[in-house]
């Protein structure tokens, strides 16, 4: 633990003196600062004035008081932690804290297909969607007037001129009363299209005849809905069958026999999402297959990339070895690759009759790569091999210079062999500053959807999986699927799996880290 | 010491500053709609705007058609290019939040999910119903009412090399035939890929007289009626596993792979849309475009797409969105130049008579003319889950049994179905 000492005495070194004369901040600097706050707070009075004209006080309110509390910590004297945390604790809060609850408050929804939305919306849509023509009607032109409580249509059936509104039933009217009225240009109708969707005129008192809609303005259908919206009761009735549909908490409206509505609403629905996802039993077998493999491949692959990264470092660590820093920079290439690209070139590569591998390398045999469920797991294995031993490569090479070499200087003269030191010396020290990285290494594995979706996207699929995966899905890939893909978007189950994913990972991380801390210890 | 701590100063004021401007920007990118429909006394429309969702491809065609609309109307028109793939998942999460756009592009067999979800409304035509071809406007159709404005339709067809086979293949074992015949590597080309592609098998599937759902009453398909397993569908799922042994179809061929050994002038047909013309033009290929061979003895229908635009369930200028939709969007002039910018054959009659003379886009509509709107109901995303996986499992013999395969295939699909 000699790395993390002198840095901690070196921050509060420099705080100390910077805390005192922060009285006799030059005038350029102040001046700079007020400018830059400014500049920030010109933003922020933008942004806020934008929020508030899009109906959104919430966000206004969050911006307000964040511009307000940047200004008064940089403004403030003194308070030097705080104005080196701000910007940070603002990042934090933006994209994981907000990500981490909203996500957390998904899980306990049934947001998803069908559920997309909230209850206006749906019953909106509901309306909209079952309005009908009325068989074998024709289109009326129209005229859209200013009446005296809102538009009206003036209509001409049979050369006789009929004038409605939403409240009024379509009325004949003279001739010259029909010239007098002031009709309504289209571009005075762009003003008021709100009111133009919700006009429907009843063509007369018997229901059946429907209500006169124009969508353009010009032309104008009568409609009759097949829905009865029951405000009072919160109740739809379906006018031709009689059928009453309630809300029974489900989030959608729901027959005696059953049968829902859509779209429907998304609606809290406790632990169902978690209990689901442990106990369903269509699920039960993809799951244990799939967190099986899950481990196995995150744990495979820390090794793998560890131990490939630590015996090149200790290779080109080694001075009698000749053009190090070539091989150096060859084996950090793949590092500068992208993962999902990566992933992509190399199904290119291991395709069976066509790639790369089989062609040249295996002279044309038909080895499955990619369809084969062992064969596949081991690309995938191989591939993330390729693209992950750099970095271990990288960080073994640092934490091996900071060896001092007197101690193996001094093993040497203990009479102690070169892989004894290695063993009993160079990794006990090695592995107190690499296994933090490592733990976050299995972590970042076991998230690792780039590499599944763009080598295998999870395949080759197992057959009697009724969610779709495949031999080599990991569990964040099946997330994936279950939320994207397939039948049903459960954006509700998916979010309740990603929690589980990110407790197993939590449990993990806090366990390993106890074990470092035994590492710590040793020295 | 100074030094430092005057830098980290402003490193962090420009910190916060950039959160605070991309908060910022965050709310600005959003489109405009929800702001347009204010109230004011007397002046003339202009600040009506609408917000529309275009992919790359079309948005040129559109800017234009956009800006000729902008002039007649006065109704602005804020062009939105997305990746057609994504816009689907976008438009779905995006209307509820308010947010989304007054119309998208998209194609028909989204449309089933999209009114599950209540995001489209349905656009009135009228009359102007008899100005598009039936399928265009049975494709747009969910449940009795039309719910967008159709512009063009896709579909496979059969692209032969006219230097490697000089006349259309009648039947499929006419095509392998003719394709050993002519000494190409390939003696045709379709693309499978390692998860199957029963989009591009269809019409093979069709021949055997198994379409994916039945038909209800009104010409609309019905999920309850589920077709995959009939005995048609047991008949082709034998005929696949021998083709796949005969190695016509490889699951290692993949739509890349598919198209730049036709292109190559390594075989003289090639199973596909009219999206791959123009490179195979540009390679120097002589094409020319025949119906799909039959290899069940019925007539090899492929499924037509139909790309069209929806309106949101949420807009707020309804007026102006018809307005742009059937009556400039939809009519012959705007078609012919969607069609000029994207070759595909334009729904609007006017405007496909006009396109017919171009032989390849009147080839691809006769093929069309046979083919069924592919299913526009949410069910259907049950159906891709599985079937491809099947038919890649019996032709590359992983499914001992193929007959058994495809029927644990449809009662998957029928569970998850039920579901």
């Amino acid at each position: 633990m000699t790395s993390q000492r002198p840095q901690r005495v070196k921050t509060r070194r420099a705080a100390q003196p910077v805390a005192v004369p922060a009285d006799r901040v030059g005038i350029k600097t102040l001046l700079f600062k007020i400018v830059l706050l400014a500049i920030l707070d010109a933003f922020a009075v933008i942004a806020i004035f934008m929020a508030v004209a899009k109906d959104s006080p919430l966000i206004a309110g969050a911006l307000a008081l964040v511009t307000l509390l940047v200004n008064v910590v940089y403004l403030k004297r003194g308070w030097l932690p705080a104005k080196y945390l701000v910007p940070g604790t603002i990042f934090l809060l933006l994209f994981q804290v907000f990500v981490i609850i909203y996500t957390g408050y998904i899980a306990f929804t049934n947001y998803g297909s069908g559920h997309n939305s909230d209850k206006d919306d749906a019953i909106m849509s509901l309306q909209q969607t079952n309005l009908n023509r009325v068989p074998d009607s024709s289109g009326y032109p129209v005229r859209v007037v200013e009446g005296a409580d809102g538009l009206q249509l003036l209509v001409e059936i049979d050369g006789q001129p009929a004038l409605g509104d939403s409240d009024d039933p379509l009325t004949p009217i003279t001739a010259d009363e029909a010239a007098s009225l002031s009709i309504l240009q289209f571009g005075q109708l762009l003003e008021r299209q709100q009111e133009l969707a919700e006009l429907a005129v009843p063509v007369s008192d018997d229901p059946a005849e429907g209500m006169l809609r124009t969508q353009d303005g010009a032309t104008a259908y009568p409609y009759t809905s097949s829905l009865k919206y029951d405000k009072a009761q919160d109740t739809m009735t379906d006018t031709t069958t009689g059928v009453v549909y309630r809300d029974i908490g489900t989030g959608a409206y729901t027959a005696e026999d059953g049968s829902e509505l859509m779209p429907g609403w998304a609606v809290n629905v406790g632990m169902d999402n978690f209990t689901k996802a442990l106990t369903d039993s269509s699920m039960r077998g993809s799951l244990i297959q799939v967190t099986t493999w899950t481990f196995a491949f995150a744990f495979i692959s820390v090794a793998s990339t560890f131990f490939l990264g630590l015996f090149l470092a200790i290779v080109f660590n080694d001075m009698r070895m000749k053009g190090r820093k070539i091989y150096r920079v060859l084996s950090i290439l793949p590092y500068a690759f992208p993962a999902f690209l990566g992933g992509l070139v190399w199904a290119g590569m291991l395709n069976q009759d066509f790639g790369f591998i089989n062609q040249t390398l295996f002279g044309g045999a038909a080895i499955p790569w990619l369809t084969d469920p062992w064969l596949a797991k081991l690309s995938v294995l191989w591939v993330n091999l390729w693209l992950g031993f750099p970095y271990m490569f990288l960080v073994c090479t640092g934490a091996l210079q900071s060896i001092p070499n007197e101690l193996s200087e001094a093993a040497t003269i203990d009479g102690a062999r070169p892989f004894q030191i290695f063993r009993l010396i160079k990794l006990p020290l090695l592995l107190v500053s690499v296994a933090p990285l490592l733990i976050s290494s299995f972590a970042f594995n076991f998230n690792n959807f780039n590499i599944i979706y763009m080598l295998t996207n999870g395949g080759p699929r197992i057959q009697d999986s009724d969610l779709g995966v495949g031999s080599t899905d990991i569990l964040i890939s099946m997330v994936y699927k279950v939320a994207f893909e397939g039948a049903n978007r459960d954006y509700g189950l998916a979010s309740a799996f990603s929690i589980i994913i990110f407790v197993i990972v939590a449990i993990i991380a806090v366990i390993s880290f106890k074990q470092t801390k035994a590492l710590e210890d040793l020295n | 010491m100074k030094v430092t701590r005057r830098t980290v100063l402003s490193a962090t004021a420009l910190a916060a500053a950039t959160t605070l401007a991309l908060t910022a920007c965050g709310s600005g990118s959003e489109p405009a709609a929800s702001s347009a429909a204010k109230p004011s006394s007397s002046a003339p429309a202009s600040d009506a705007t609408l917000s529309v969702w275009v992919d790359s491809n079309r948005a040129p065609v559109l800017k234009e058609a956009a800006a000729e609309f902008t002039a007649s109307s006065g109704v602005k028109v804020d062009l939105v290019i997305k990746d057609f793939g994504k816009i689907q998942e976008d438009f779905l999460r995006q209307v509820p939040s308010g947010k989304g756009p007054d119309i998208t592009i998209g194609a028909h067999d989204w449309l089933g999910n999209l009114v599950k979800n209540g995001v489209v409304q349905p656009v009135e035509l009228g009359d102007k119903v008899n100005d598009f071809q039936e399928v265009t406007i049975d494709a747009m159709s969910y449940d009795g009412k039309v719910y967008g404005v159709p512009y063009s339709t896709e579909n496979l067809a059969l692209l032969r090399n006219t230097e490697l086979a000089d006349k259309a293949p009648e039947s499929f074992d006419d095509m392998v035939k003719a394709g050993k015949d002519s000494g190409a590597k390939y003696p045709f080309l379709v693309q499978v890929g390692t998860e199957g592609d029963p989009f591009h098998m269809y019409p093979f599937q069709m021949s055997f007289g198994t379409p994916v759902f039945g038909q209800n009453a009104e010409g609309g398909y019905d999920p309850s009626k589920l077709e995959l397993g009939n005995a048609g569908g047991e008949k082709f799922a034998t005929w696949l596993a021998k083709q796949g042994k005969a190695g016509l179809f490889n699951t290692n061929i993949d739509a890349d792979i598919a198209k730049e050994k036709f292109n190559a002038g390594e075989s003289p047909f090639f199973i596909t849309g009219p999206w791959n013309v123009e490179d195979a033009q540009k390679a120097g290929i002589k094409l020319a475009v025949d119906p799909i061979p039959s290899a069940g003895g019925e007539p090899a229908a492929p499924f037509v797409g139909v790309q069209g635009f929806f309106v949101s369930s949420k807009t707020e200028n309804l007026l102006a969105a018809s307005e742009f939709l059937t009556n400039y969007i939809g009519t012959e002039a705007v078609q012919t130049k969607l069609y000029e910018a994207g070759k595909r054959p334009p729904a609007n009659k006017a405007a496909f008579e006009a396109a017919s003379q171009d032989e390849l886009v009147s080839s691809f509509g006769q093929v069309a003319a046979d083919g069924v709107p592919m299913p526009n109901i949410p069910e259907m995303n049950a159906v891709w889950e599985f079937w491809g996986v099947a038919e890649a499992d019996i032709i590359t013999g992983k499914a001992k049994d193929p007959v058994k395969r495809w029927n644990d295939m449809a009662k998957q699909v029928e569970s998850a179905i039920s579901k």
